[in-house]
């Protein structure tokens, strides 16, 4: 693996050895080794199948839903094992969004944003509550948009609106890692830019690891890069250094456009 | 020779358009006599049942054989009602439903939650035999629990237990169904923020699923409305209206099976089957709408 970020001064994660395998014996993402640096974006590319989705959702540990699904090795969330710690506190320090837009059906704009606390179980005031939402919703440049229609379902917003909404759900818990799994794909050019923007604003509070299949994607907005092939980590770096000077023959390949 | 069968086609095609209209007309018939059964029924119980449906029909009891016959003989209405039938119904559903939603919303979502596991196939197979179950043996059964061991005599509880048995596996499939109609994104999302599983089950699925769940809920509720067999064994009947769940309950089908012994009391048997013909046609109405509304109401 080629790796010219090896020296981080205090990484947010260090995974180590990181396998994951859906099937015994068959590994969707080999042995991973890499340090994921503090309020930037990392983005994480490679073609379609490469274990870029896979490798995201070992992060807050989204693979034990699913009883099939293996993993190996480790990941350090500020020096400490994930592993160690219940899944409940580690996914209140991480917060994720999806692919497709996601805001719970049954509740309105208003309980969306704030849904992170209810299904916590955690009571608010009133204008504490208040707060957190117009906060969450301005991070997200959704508050001008929606300030009258809070109590409206948030399935009635357009997709660009919602994802945003769903942004706006995952930091309003105030995380220090915003994992985001091709949260664009489903989106259209001028969404896909105010998104786009936004990340780019909110790398100053927040860490984020952006799984994207869009490698132009990747190039404008992030800090840093994985490339990723058939489940390995071939190369990880500089985006800039990357994209000019590619050191694996598969990363320029891909970056060329030659195969993915 | 492929010139010579086109030819014959072409020659055929008004032979071709007589048999789509014939068969077009098969159709039409069959469905037709599909419908007049129908139709036939609800007009006769319309007809004879609608004469004596008045207001008192709803709030009192059951007259005895003596006032009905007294009635005959002067040309009048039989007087009383199925007042004690419908506040029996009303209890030993309400009973039944106390015990069988909560259970067989808890099974389904553990089957949809664990849908490869062995001991979940189990469950969906004891399912299965339990709906094939036929509703007399599960009064017996309830004879035998309740009756003999619990309430030492007929009672309201006992037919809530045999119909909540009855309910179950409707619950259990439908909650299955619902759940696997919730996008599973909407359950990661839950999840990704931290919330416990009892959380995302009580605050994400059960809401989510809402109009799913009611529908399966208002269907196995009409299925035994009109339950007889279950009750004659175990809720007997009874000719005031009860409210206390030990002891002998009437309901609307038992009145009309006492109805059906009474040859003076016929004409009551006709209104009060119309009215629980109404309750469960209603019933099914509204699980209908509640279903168009989750599948129109889904805005993606």
């Amino acid at each position: 693996m080629t790796n010219n970020l090896i020296n981080i001064d205090n990484p947010v994660f260090k995974v180590r050895d990181l396998s994951i395998a859906y099937e015994a014996g068959k590994f969707a993402v080999k042995d991973i080794n890499a340090d994921v640096e503090r309020k930037t974006i990392t983005a994480i590319m490679g073609p379609s199948g490469c274990g870029k989705s896979t490798l995201l959702r070992a992060f807050n540990r989204m693979h034990e839903l699913y009883p099939n699904i293996k993993t190996k090795g480790s990941i350090l969330l500020n020096d400490r094992d994930i592993h160690e710690m219940s899944t409940i506190e580690l996914r209140r320090k991480i917060g994720m969004v999806f692919q497709r837009p996601n805001p719970f059906p049954t509740m309105n704009i208003y309980d969306n944003v704030i849904a992170g606390y209810k299904l916590n179980g955690i009571r608010l005031k009133r204008d504490e509550r208040d707060s957190i939402v117009e906060k969450a919703l301005k991070d997200v440049t959704l508050w001008e948009e929606v300030k009258d229609s809070l109590l409206k379902k948030g399935t009635f917003l357009s997709g660009g609106q919602q994802q945003r909404l769903c942004i706006a759900r995952a930091i309003s818990f105030n995380p220090e890692v915003l994992l985001l799994d091709e949260p664009t794909s489903a989106l259209d050019p001028v969404s896909t830019a105010g998104i786009e923007d936004l990340l780019v604003n909110l790398k100053k509070e927040y860490t984020i690891m952006l799984v994207t299949h869009n490698m132009s994607q990747a190039a404008r907005i992030s800090d840093n890069s994985m490339f990723m092939y058939i489940g390995e980590l071939v190369e990880y770096g500089k985006t800039d250094a990357m994209f000019t000077n590619p050191s694996d023959p598969r990363t320029e390949g891909y970056l060329t456009g030659k195969f993915g | 020779m492929i010139s010579g069968k086109v030819q014959v086609d072409i020659n055929n095609i008004m032979g071709r358009k007589k048999k789509n209209i014939f068969f077009l007309g098969i159709v039409i018939a069959l469905s037709v006599i599909t419908v007049i059964p129908i139709i036939l029924i609800l007009g006769q119980i319309i007809i004879k049942g609608i004469g004596q449906i008045n207001f008192n029909f709803f709030v009192q009891t059951s007259p005895d054989s003596l006032q009905a016959m007294t009635a005959i003989a002067n040309n009048q209405t039989i007087p009383g009602g199925i007042a004690n039938g419908i506040t029996g119904t009303l209890l030993i559903v309400i009973v039944s439903c106390m015990m069988a939603i909560p259970l067989g919303i808890m099974i389904g979502i553990y089957l949809y939650e664990n849908q490869a596991r062995k001991y979940s196939n189990f469950i969906r197979n004891i399912t299965e035999i339990l709906q094939g179950v036929p509703s007399i043996v599960l009064g017996i059964i309830s004879y035998l629990w309740i009756v003999k061991n619990i309430t030492h005599g007929f009672s309201a509880f006992a037919g809530s237990v045999s119909l909540a048995i009855m309910m179950l596996p409707l619950i259990i499939r439908s909650t299955e169904e619902t759940m696997k109609m919730i996008p599973n994104e909407i359950r990661e999302a839950a999840f990704a923020m931290g919330a416990p599983y009892h959380k995302v089950i009580f605050r994400v699925l059960i809401p989510s699923g809402f109009s799913g769940l009611s529908t399966g809920i208002l269907l196995s509720i009409s299925r035994i409305l009109g339950e007889t067999a279950p009750l004659m064994m175990t809720a007997l009947g009874s000719s005031v209206i009860n409210y206390n769940i030990s002891l002998p309950t009437s309901a609307v089908p038992l009145l009309i099976w006492e109805f059906y012994n009474d040859p003076n009391m016929i004409s009551l048997v006709w209104s009060s089957a119309l009215f629980l013909m109404l309750l469960v046609l209603s019933l099914n109405l509204l699980s209908g709408r509640l279903t168009a509304n989750q599948k129109t109401g889904r805005k993606r």
